[in-house]
């Protein structure tokens, strides 16, 4: 079987399913919505079959035409050219199933969950899916960086469109800029580092990069420079410190978007980046150093905003750039199984999580915990299913993440600096606890509010999706080893040494478990503590609702500097460079005004300057000048 | 009489005709005023060529009442379709290429 050929299906049948329903059937949502779901379904199931056949993947499937020529000699391209192609291995083969899966899952969900849109809106969205699904596909199987650079923007555009998706909705509109411009910010560091790049090394082919990561290394300070800036876009990608402030706000956006993206898409992009040039990234252990640093205190970081968050769904957030950090820890601390297999357990728990709570709110119309309660009992499938997912988040054994995460720990606690494992150890015991709160005050307890009282299961597309991701946030984690022998070519020189092995379980779960049941206790049994400690730590309290100020941080930068400096541009264009140009027209006028006035248009006047010069020159030519 | 006396003649005949041009309101006055200067030009020529004892001064004097008379029906005809079509021959009322 030609796998490059079903990569390639998997690859453009989304797209021929966008440009079908953009351009033929958008006003029929039903029909729009089924062509896109058969065509996510075909590049599911060309990702399965390329994952049954992965042993003959042993040798990368590299596909590429030459798509900007430089250095053309008699008709053939120089080794400077860029070429877009395809480069399958076997870690774009596993990131292909994660993408298709949640793809998948998150269309067949909004069947139900978009169910009362009118039909070109329903049409518009799933248009919009497809064209996400493509991008985010395109960008797994890029061959050159830059290709991965154009694929990386259309996967931001489109969680732009999908984000904005109730464009009509202030807020959404904002949320949806808010993204794109946060995300450009770390963009600009990336294209300026592929930019150097290529113009140092002459090199953008990704297969060539990780196979000869010595060019790169032997250019020392210059290289790390590049790899830093290419990181940039990571950070803003995948929601990092300082730029994680977009991710929040997406949830402005329907549900199920925010589960693709929170899950497989948009901030996987930067993970995946990271994890596919990471033979690269390995050779520099300074750029390691900042990841893994950067990547553990945005762990915390968002872990201690997470705690009093009362929108279910902003919790959720928080948790995923929680998350994220992790990934990039554990690819910092010289883990690329760690961080890529993290990667691929949590695409699958965060989008049960969010399809979850997208049922919840379904059920209850409204957002926040405080509304709802008690839907254990009303909604079991809701409940079990979400509850799965947060006891993977939270790291409990036999789940999901509690493999990975095992994973990042021991990855961590190998690398030199202890500093990012206490970090993380410690935001172990934060998931659990706000996970725990999520959990116990929106499915225990008695309902808060009169619509929790009649909530309800959602219906079968929905039921289906959640079962679906479900089963997998249970076995993923067993698939560690496998995917560890996967990836071994590219992680051939990574050792890690599982020395305090066990202790470091026991360590992790003992954290996890505290902060579960803890949060049970306080929530479900005394609620009195949880006010009281508020209270008595009314600042904090603050500090975390404030988001550490980093947003008014943001604002007071636009506000003050960014549009200061605008205005400040616009009084010199106004008023110096605008003022230049009105007064040459302004002197040009007045002469022509001033000059008029011999234009008498009475002939006998030309006729008389005609004489009056003439005898002026004869006076002169007769003085001999 | 003394040849070169002419020239005062051949002045006061362009002083003469350039004040008529200047002065006269009526574009047929000027048109005449512009003879003035024209036989001016042609007595100087008359003159240098009898200076000179060379007969083409003579000859151009011939060219020049031969041209100055078609220059000067065309301007009749201007001034006639002038007349027509403003209902005046007067140079200073018509003046509507004024800045």
């Amino acid at each position: 079987m030609d796998l490059g050929l079903l990569a390639f299906i998997a690859w453009w049948a989304p797209f021929f399913s966008f440009l079908i329903i953009g351009v033929f059937i958008r006003k029929y949502g039903k029909l729009s919505a089924a062509l896109s779901i058969i065509a996510i379904s075909i590049s599911l199931i060309s990702s399965i079959v390329i994952l049954l056949n992965i042993r003959a993947l042993e040798n990368p499937v590299l596909k590429d035409i030459v798509w900007l020529p430089f250095g053309t000699k008699k008709g053939l391209a120089g080794p400077e050219s860029i070429f877009f192609g395809l480069f399958l291995d076997n870690l774009s083969a596993i990131m292909l199933f994660i993408v298709a899966l949640v793809a998948f899952a998150v269309q067949v969900y909004s069947i139900g969950y978009m169910g009362e849109e009118t039909p070109p809106s329903l049409g518009r969205y799933y248009a919009y899916h497809s064209l996400f699904a493509f991008s985010m596909i395109g960008l797994t199987f890029s061959k050159s960086i830059l290709q991965m650079f154009v694929f990386w923007e259309l996967v931001g555009v489109c969680s732009y469109l999908l984000i904005g998706f109730y464009y009509y909705k202030p807020e959404a509109a904002r949320a949806a800029l808010k993204a794109f411009w946060i995300t450009k910010l770390g963009d600009v560091g990336f294209i300026t580092g592929i930019l150097i790049l290529y113009f140092k090394f002459g090199n953008l082919d990704i297969f060539k990069l990780i196979n000869d990561p010595a060019i790169l290394k032997s250019a020392g300070g210059v290289a790390s420079v590049i790899l830093m800036l290419i990181f940039c876009g990571a950070i803003g990608k995948s929601a990092q410190f300082p730029l994680h402030i977009w991710l929040p706000d997406v949830m402005e956006g329907p549900t199920p978007v925010s589960a693709l993206i929170h899950a497989a898409t948009m901030v996987a992009a930067g993970v995946y980046m990271v994890s596919r040039l990471f033979p690269v990234f390995r050779e520099f252990p300074d750029v390691m150093w900042i990841i893994t640093i950067l990547g553990a205190f945005t762990a915390f970081l968002a872990a201690t905003m997470a705690l009093v968050q009362e929108d279910i769904k902003r919790v959720l957030a928080y948790s995923t750039i929680s998350q994220l950090g992790y990934m990039m820890a554990a690819l910092g601390a010289g883990s690329l199984v760690a961080g890529f297999f993290h990667l691929f357990t949590h695409a699958y728990f965060k989008a049960l999580l969010f399809l979850g709570a997208g049922a919840a709110i379904h059920a209850v119309h409204s957002n926040s915990i405080w509304d709802m309660g008690g839907l254990f009992k009303k909604a079991p499938i809701t409940a079990i299913t979400f509850g799965i997912a947060t006891l993977a988040l939270a790291g409990i054994p036999p789940f999901a993440g509690f493999f990975s995460k095992e994973e990042i720990l021991v990855a961590t606690y190998s690398y030199a600096n202890k500093i990012p494992f206490y970090l993380l150890l410690i935001t172990v015991f934060l998931t659990a606890f706000y996970m725990g709160r999520a959990y116990t005050v929106a499915f225990f307890g008695n309902p808060r509010s009169e619509n929790a009282k009649h909530a309800h299961d959602p219906d079968l597309s929905m039921k289906f999706s959640l079962v679906l991701l479900a089963i997998f946030s249970v076995f993923a984690g067993f698939y560690a080893g496998k995917i560890s022998h996967l990836l071994e070519y590219l992680t051939a020189h990574e050792a890690i040494e599982h020395h305090g092995g066990l202790n470091l379980t026991v360590l992790s779960l003992s954290f996890a478990l505290i902060g579960l049941l803890s949060s049970y206790y306080i929530y479900a049994r005394a609620p009195q503590v949880a006010d009281n400690t508020r209270e008595r730590f009314s600042f904090v309290y603050t500090m975390l609702q404030r988001r550490y100020y980093i947003d008014d941080l943001f604002e007071w930068i636009y506000r003050r500097i960014i549009l200061g400096l605008s205005a400040f541009a616009g009084w010199w264009d106004r008023h110096i460079v605008d003022g230049l140009v009105n007064w040459v027209i302004y002197t040009t006028a007045r002469l022509g005004r001033s000059l008029r006035v011999i234009q008498t248009g009475i002939v006998q006047d030309y006729l008389f300057y005609i004489a009056l010069g003439s005898i002026v020159l004869l006076v002169l030519i007769l003085r001999g000048f | 009489m003394e040849l070169k006396s002419l020239f005062f003649l051949s002045i006061f005949l362009f002083s003469l005709g350039l004040y008529g041009v200047l002065s006269r309101r009526n574009a047929m006055g000027i048109l005449i005023a512009l003879e003035l200067i024209f036989n001016s030009a042609n007595l100087n020529f008359g003159i240098f060529s009898k200076i000179h004892a060379n007969p083409s001064g003579v000859m151009t004097i011939l060219f020049g009442i031969g041209i100055t008379a078609a220059e000067i029906v065309l301007g009749f005809a201007i001034v006639i379709l002038l007349f027509r079509l403003r209902k005046t021959s007067n140079a200073d009322e018509v003046h509507i290429l004024r800045g």
